[in-house]
């Protein structure tokens, strides 16, 4: 085995750059993750664009155009190993809101001449078009969790993220149960840990931006909130945002809507044929 | 396909990287004589304003955090403000003064991310920070330092650094902890003190002549330099207020780009927002260090050079951490973390000063709170048709050069603007015809 630095891709499609930030949101760590990398190609910082293959590919946003997709498939034959990173890339991101709408309305809504626009009905993950080898959870990503994923895959190994629901850390920081105190509504027992259980430590429920955990009940908790005296529909909101579109959520989401029987406009709930 | 496309000279250079979203440019030549300059951008548009509607106003702020991962804290601000105004509610004045600081928080952030892993790499040639720390090892750790001190900030008031999660309407969820603040102050004494010699070594760059006669727009306060509150300045008339923001800004959709253009009435005239034109117009106003800072390294008015704006960027940094330190050591905790408020329908405008300039939001509600309608113009909607305006300046001055030197020269003018493709809707790539 060669002694060369191994090659690193950072690449975005539909999103807001907040994951690949998060790299350079690693103060401490950032130059010394330099020398122990070759970043090949990373717009954001750096002006030398080098071709692939890749190593190690970091993929933010979701596919929402024609030409992303094709720049996809050409990306994973590049690629060694796959990775995507945040909810956008993961789950489509608050932009799947528009699988579940009318997508010409949402055109009109915001541009002037929605003929100059060219873009997908839906806003898809990574993993509907092309193999991924590892899921990085996040609106926004985790630095140390971005790190250790890095630091595995160029290792060698499976990276060991939890798979914890946002609960088990939470109660390990101390904080007071903001459903069980204050009967807020919080997604945190059907939510992915690894944000740090902020929300709750921060007085107000999770609101699901690591997506769903594994194996969630998601009925079972909307019934035991429910139980309490919450309105449907802000359950049901609760659920539809920045991972919108992944399937455990985006199912008990149309349950509710149904029961409220006021769908919004955009909403999991409108849709026969959803994800 | 027209004689003259056939014969068409066209050279892709990948370019625009170092900001934030996807464009490209595209300038078409024919002898010495300019065509054609459109900045494309090609960031896939995700519909925000749309997708906004029908949501219930408490969700308003962490979806418009979404828009940008690099200045989260001004989407959500000024929905924070115009959801209150509907809501006529008047936030504590402690309240207000942690939302300053934290807004400080995002500039800093924000500011000392551009000009050293984005921009300060143009002045030596260097392709990324991370080349640039192999010359100048120093300087990049004390501006990963810096920005640190910035994110630390936002941790605390907002719980993280990108998409915080503390801004309620009618103040925080939660408010800080006096001894989360405290322990700040020893990091905003070191940030000051280190923020000016950051300018200080900015300041001996050389920068290229250009000047640009720019119509400057900013926020402006009779008593402090505005960030999140005041009224509509410019360097061409007199101020407005945020209410009439619409009757004199508009925006049109062309169609090379996914991002709107801002342009002013009555003339359709292009307009400059950000760390220049509020330097510009708010220079009386900068904290006593900042200001001297300012003079010190040539940024004081008038300046009307572009590739100054890395001075400007760092003389708000100096005042950001001075503001903030000033906040930190005088702040009276509010007594309650939010108001409370009825529900009620109505209409409402805010605009703050995102780290790249003035940003306006329109919000409407139904009786139960529900989002009617959303508009947004972010900062770069508005510098885009400047940004274009600009490069027809500078490219009669390099029309001699090889379209290598011209890309890299329209790349680092592109670049001084801290564009973000993002919000407006990266990867930027300059394709020069020449026909």
């Amino acid at each position: 085995m060669t002694k060369r630095k191994p090659k690193v891709a950072v690449v975005k499609f539909a999103s807001c750059d907040g994951c690949q930030l998060t790299l350079l949101d690693a103060e401490d760590e950032l130059l010394l993750l330099a020398e122990s990398l070759h970043i090949a190609h990373f717009a954001e910082a750096s002006s030398r664009l080098e071709p692939g293959p890749y190593d190690v590919t970091l993929v933010e946003g979701s596919i929402t155009t024609h030409e992303d997709r094709e720049r996809l498939l050409r990306l994973r034959v590049e690629s060694h190993y796959l990775v995507t990173i945040g909810a956008c890339a993961t789950a489509g991101g608050v932009q799947a809101l528009r699988n579940f709408a009318d997508h010409d309305d949402f055109l009109r809504a915001v541009y002037a001449h929605p003929e100059y626009i060219h873009s997908l009905a839906t806003s898809t993950p990574i993993a509907d078009h092309v193999k991924v080898d590892f899921e990085l959870r996040g609106c926004p990503i985790e630095k140390h969790q971005l790190i250790e994923v890095i630091l595995s895959l160029i290792a060698g190994h499976r990276p060991r993220t939890s798979s914890e629901c946002v609960c088990q850390p939470c109660k390990r920081r101390g904080t007071v149960c903001v459903v069980v105190a204050q009967g807020k509504a919080c997604l945190g027992p059907v939510t992915q840990a690894g944000c740090g259980s902020i929300c709750p430590a921060y007085d107000r429920g999770c609101y699901g931006c690591f997506g769903p955990s594994r194996d969630p009940n998601v009925r079972a908790w909307s019934d035991g909130i429910l139980d309490g005296k919450s309105d449907p529909g802000h359950l049901a909101n609760l659920l539809s945002n920045f991972n919108v579109a992944a399937p455990a959520f985006a199912q008990e989401s149309q349950r509710l809507w149904q029961i409220t029987g006021r769908i919004p406009e955009q909403s999991p709930g409108k849709v026969t044929d959803g994800r | 396909m027209s004689e003259s496309e056939t014969t068409t000279r066209a050279i892709q250079v990948p370019i625009l990287t170092r900001v934030e979203g996807e464009g490209a440019l595209h300038v078409r030549l024919r002898g010495n004589e300019i065509e054609q300059v459109q900045r494309k951008i090609y960031e896939p548009p995700r519909f925000f304003e749309a997708l906004l509607r029908g949501k219930p106003m408490d969700d308003v702020a962490d979806i418009t955090a979404r828009i940008c991962g690099i200045c989260p804290i001004a989407y959500q601000m000024t929905s924070v403000q115009a959801l209150e105004s509907i809501q006529g509610i008047a936030i504590d004045p402690g309240v207000a003064r942690l939302r300053r600081l934290m807004y400080c928080g995002e500039w800093i952030e924000s500011h000392v991310l551009h000009i050293h892993l984005l921009h300060a790499p143009d002045f030596f040639d260097c392709d990324s920070a991370i080349e640039l720390a192999k010359r100048f090892p120093n300087e990049v750790k004390r501006g990963l330092k810096l920005k640190q001190i910035g994110n630390r900030l936002l941790e605390v008031l907002g719980g993280r650094a990108i998409h915080p999660v503390n801004l309620a309407i009618g103040g925080y969820y939660r408010l800080p902890r006096r001894e989360e603040l405290a322990a700040l102050v020893a990091d905003f004494e070191w940030g000051l003190q280190q923020s000016v010699d950051v300018a200080k070594w900015l300041g001996g760059l050389s920068f290229p002549e250009f000047d640009v006669p720019y119509e400057f727009v900013a926020l402006s306060c009779p008593d402090r330099y505005a960030i999140e509150t005041g009224e509509i300045a410019s360097s061409g008339h007199s101020s407005i207020a945020v209410e009439d923001y619409e009757k004199f800004f508009y925006e049109v959709h062309v169609p090379h780009s996914t991002a709107l253009q801002a342009r002013k009435k009555p003339r359709d005239s292009t307009y400059l927002v950000g760390p220049l034109a509020r330097i510009q117009l708010n220079y009386h106003n900068l904290t006593p260090i900042a200001k001297q800072t300012a003079q010190a390294i040539g940024i004081a008015p008038p300046c009307r050079n572009p590739h100054k704006s890395i001075l400007a960027r760092a003389v708000e940094t100096v005042f950001a951490f001075e503001e903030g330190l000033a906040i930190l050591k005088s702040l009276a905790m509010p007594s309650r973390s939010r108001v409370p408020y009825e529900v009620r329908a109505g209409e409402g405008v805010s605009a703050t000063e995102a780290p790249r300039g003035l940003i306006f939001h329109r919000y409407r509600v139904d009786n139960r709170g529900t989002v009617e309608f959303a508009k947004i113009v972010p900062p770069t909607s508005q510098n885009q048709a400047q940004i274009e305006a600009d490069l027809r300046q500078l490219l009669p001055l390099l029309i001699a050069c090889d379209d290598t030197k011209i890309a890299l020269d329209c790349e680092r003018l592109v670049r001084t603007y801290d564009p973000c493709i993002s919000c407006s809707t990266h990867f930027l790539k300059l394709h020069i015809e020449r026909v």
